[in-house]
């Protein structure tokens, strides 16, 4: 019982975490060009 | 430092993205780029002292790209937000689902062991804690969806959701105050979720299809130049255009407004509003449409009708008189939900008025009446359709065929008319030359060397016949009629059969070129546009399904008949217009058919739209595609009846889920009406039906095209 009391907000506390972190992704635009971000991986990195 | 953004409708690949994103810096006054290839648009920060838009665009085009400026004000910004909004809700709904099932499947296995009530109820308190904040924001696109249609009168799959939802959730919160063992958080958590699931996907599909006609409205050139009565050339912007302007076309611009050539001579390529390949040729007194292409020459013409009145823009409006018309096909579910919904209502009113008066107290009344409403919750109804729909378009797309819209599998099954438009579509769309007895090697050699000079399509078609060159001296373009050089002393003249030999008449039925040197008879070449390759086997096999085809096409009515006679279609109308288009196929609409239209060019796009159901080639213009349910990659016009034959085994299957979905509810209502579902058994119950109708639709996969 005592391990519930912390274990199930730890399991929330993680849980907001990930919902926060993809809602973070979200608002920063990496889902706005899904064609594109396919494509840059391609790119060879900025030599400069 | 100013921002702005242009529609790039060339950009396709990784090197496209390089080449913009580092050749723009590189000019003075421009600080960043930033390319988006899903909405072909570019973002640029410049600086207003030393650039305008004008500048910019030149900018794209010395780096090979076309450019217009794109005005975020166009209308539909609020679009994406919505869109965002039902992401971040599905996101939210996501993790309450996982962590309030977590908790519930652990208070199941406790029921049978040995959790204590007190852990129980902190584990439903929990629950609630998480579902009622997620509800209240998850849940209102349900909410408002019901709340609109029961005060218009009507009802939808969302009442019967959304009453599920709330009385669930409150009877829930009810019974975890007074200690009750049952709570149904998890249920109505789990079904919002997926609900929304749905619903974004069905969003999204609809929002590519908004993005590509709005750039299509910044393509309409956006800058002009007015040419003043002391002859002067000013440049202003295309808002700025009024009738009875006088305006200059130089080649490769596209025209900003409809008008009448007053001076020039050029050939137009109006494939943007007629989907025809062949560049007509146009002299002064010839009307000039907004968007078409200047190719050859030099043009200015006065300006009769400007913006909202030219015809591309009608055709953009057009569509979207089509797509608000095109709303009224009702998904067989939302049918079924006018029939189900009270259905389902009433006997959750008879359990609970039955409990209250036979049961032992109210709550107990209560928790039948939200039993009836969770087990009856359209959740294997909701998941019948979807799930076909998935496993048909991911079928599709080994076969090369896009699926665009959701309701699209229902509608074309059920098409019984086909309508095909000609070029692009039926036949390959680019002109090829007829090498028969006629043409000898000698003077196409000669017509290809000649005609590698030219931007016109017909020239350019004889240039890839041949790569032997010719010493050619004075090589001059005479736009509208041909091109003209001194070959071995002698005048050779490739173009127009007037201008040629001087002779009017018309002799030949498709697009032709002459060619004379000196003094010698003249030489035609004749084109054609071929067939596709299994056009007649395509036609053929639609018949064989039992169904009508027709021909409709923008070119004259002789070519569409002898293309049509070839191919053994009955129905052909020619020298169609956008508008003609519509008219026949509300026509058909109106002897009760239902029809599938299949076209690619951007004239069709209205004709897309309005018939039942719409196929493109991925050839096809970005506007016809994005109007279409489905796309089709590749050459093979067989893609159509096999599209066809999919969805009518997918239809059957949704049919078969709905029987299924239905039985479930003949066998579990009774017994939710008779107070035996608790929570536990209302989630096996669900799960099973929806696994049950999941693994009939997964028979799609097996199906043999």
């Amino acid at each position: 019982m005592n391990a519930l009391l912390i274990l199930i907000p730890i399991a929330l506390v993680l849980g907001l975490f990930g919902l926060a972190a993809f809602l973070w992704s979200l608002k920063s635009g990496q889902y706005d060009d899904m064609d594109g971000a396919a494509e840059r991986i391609l790119l060879d990195d900025e030599d400069d | 430092m100013s921002q702005a953004d242009f529609v790039v409708p060339g950009m396709h690949c990784a090197g496209c993205l390089r080449k913009i994103e580092r050749g723009l810096p590189e000019i003075l006054g421009v600080s960043a780029a930033r390319a988006n290839l899903s909405t072909k648009r570019v973002h640029v920060d410049f600086d207003e002292a030393t650039l305008d838009n004008a500048a910019l665009v030149r900018a794209f085009q010395s780096l090979g790209f076309d450019a217009a400026p794109f005005k975020a004000a166009l209308s539909g910004g609020e679009r994406d937000a919505e869109d965002k909004q039902l992401l971040r809700a599905m996101a939210v709904a996501g993790f309450a689902a996982a962590n309030i099932m977590l908790l519930s499947v652990s208070v199941w296995a406790g029921l049978v062991s040995d959790m204590d009530a007190s852990t129980r109820e902190m584990f439903h308190w929990i629950s609630a804690l998480i579902a009622f904040p997620t509800l209240a924001y998850a849940g209102r696109p349900f909410f408002i969806s019901a709340y609109k249609a029961l005060r218009a009168g009507a009802m939808n799959m969302d009442v019967p959701i959304s009453l599920a939802v709330v009385l669930a959730s409150a009877a829930s919160l009810f019974e975890t105050i007074r200690g009750g063992p049952h709570v149904y958080f998890d249920a109505s958590v789990s079904l919002v979720f997926f609900l929304l699931i749905g619903r974004y996907l069905d969003r999204r599909a609809r929002s590519q299809a908004f993005e590509v006609a709005r750039n299509l409205l910044a393509l309409r050139s956006i800058e002009a130049t007015r040419v003043d009565e002391d002859g002067k050339h000013h440049l202003i912007e295309s808002d700025a255009i009024e009738p009875g302007m006088t305006l200059f076309v130089a080649p490769g611009m596209r025209v900003p407004a409809d008008g009448v050539v007053l001076s020039g001579t050029s050939d137009m390529d109006t494939a943007l509003l007629t989907g025809e390949t062949v560049p007509e040729a146009v002299a002064p007194a010839s009307h000039l449409h907004a968007g078409t292409l200047n190719l050859t020459g030099p043009l200015t013409l006065r300006v009769e009708k400007v913006g909202e009145d030219t015809l591309l823009a009608e055709i953009v409006q057009l569509m979207e008189a089509a797509e608000e018309g095109g709303g009224a096909y009702v998904r067989l579910a939302d049918r079924l939900a006018k029939a189900y919904a009270p259905l389902v209502h009433v006997l959750a009113g008879l359990t609970l008025v039955g409990w209250l008066v036979l049961g032992p107290d109210w709550h107990v009344a209560l928790m039948a009446c939200v039993a009836v409403l969770i087990i009856t919750c359209p959740c294997a109804l909701g998941l019948a359709v979807p799930v076909v729909q998935v496993v048909g378009a991911g079928k599709l797309l080994q076969q090369g065929v896009l699926m665009r819209r959701g309701d699209a599998l229902e509608r074309l099954a059920q098409v019984d008319t086909v309508v095909f438009d000609k070029t692009g579509t039926l036949t390959k769309g680019a002109p090829q030359l007829v090498e028969d007895s006629s043409c000898d090697r000698a003077s196409l050699e000669l017509a290809a060397a000649l005609g590698r000079h030219s931007k016109h399509p017909l020239a350019k078609a004889i240039a890839a016949k041949s790569n032997a060159s010719a010493s050619l001296q004075d090589i001059q373009e005479f736009p509208g009629n041909g091109i003209e050089a001194i070959h071995d002393g002698q005048r050779i003249r490739l173009g127009r059969k007037a201008w040629v030999c001087g002779d009017e008449s018309e002799g030949h039925l498709g697009p032709e070129l002459w060619l004379q040197m000196g003094d010698a008879p003249a030489q035609a070449f004749h084109f054609t546009d071929e067939l596709r390759d299994d056009a007649k086997a395509t036609i053929d096999a639609l018949k064989a399904k039992g169904l009508d085809v027709h021909l409709l096409s923008g070119d004259r009515a002789v070519v569409a008949h002898h293309v049509g006679a070839a191919l053994g279609i009955e129905h052909i109308h020619g020298d169609c217009r956008p508008d003609d288009k519509i008219r026949v196929l509300q026509d058909l609409k109106e002897q009760g058919r239902k029809v599938l239209m299949v076209g690619d060019g951007l004239n069709d796009a209205p004709a897309l739209k309005t018939a039942f159901a719409s196929i493109s080639p991925a050839s096809a213009a970005d506007l016809a595609q994005a109007s279409a349910d489905f796309v089709f990659q590749g050459e093979a016009l067989m893609a159509v009846p096999q599209t066809l034959s999919l969805m009518q085994k997918g239809y059957t299957l949704i049919r078969g889920n709905f029987a299924l979905a239905l039985g479930y509810n003949l066998l579990a209502i009774p017994l939710a009406m008779a107070g035996y579902v608790t929570p536990l058994i209302a989630a096996l119950a669900m799960s099973s039906s929806s696994i049950l109708v999941t693994l009939n639709a997964m028979r799609l996969k097996l199906a043999r095209l």
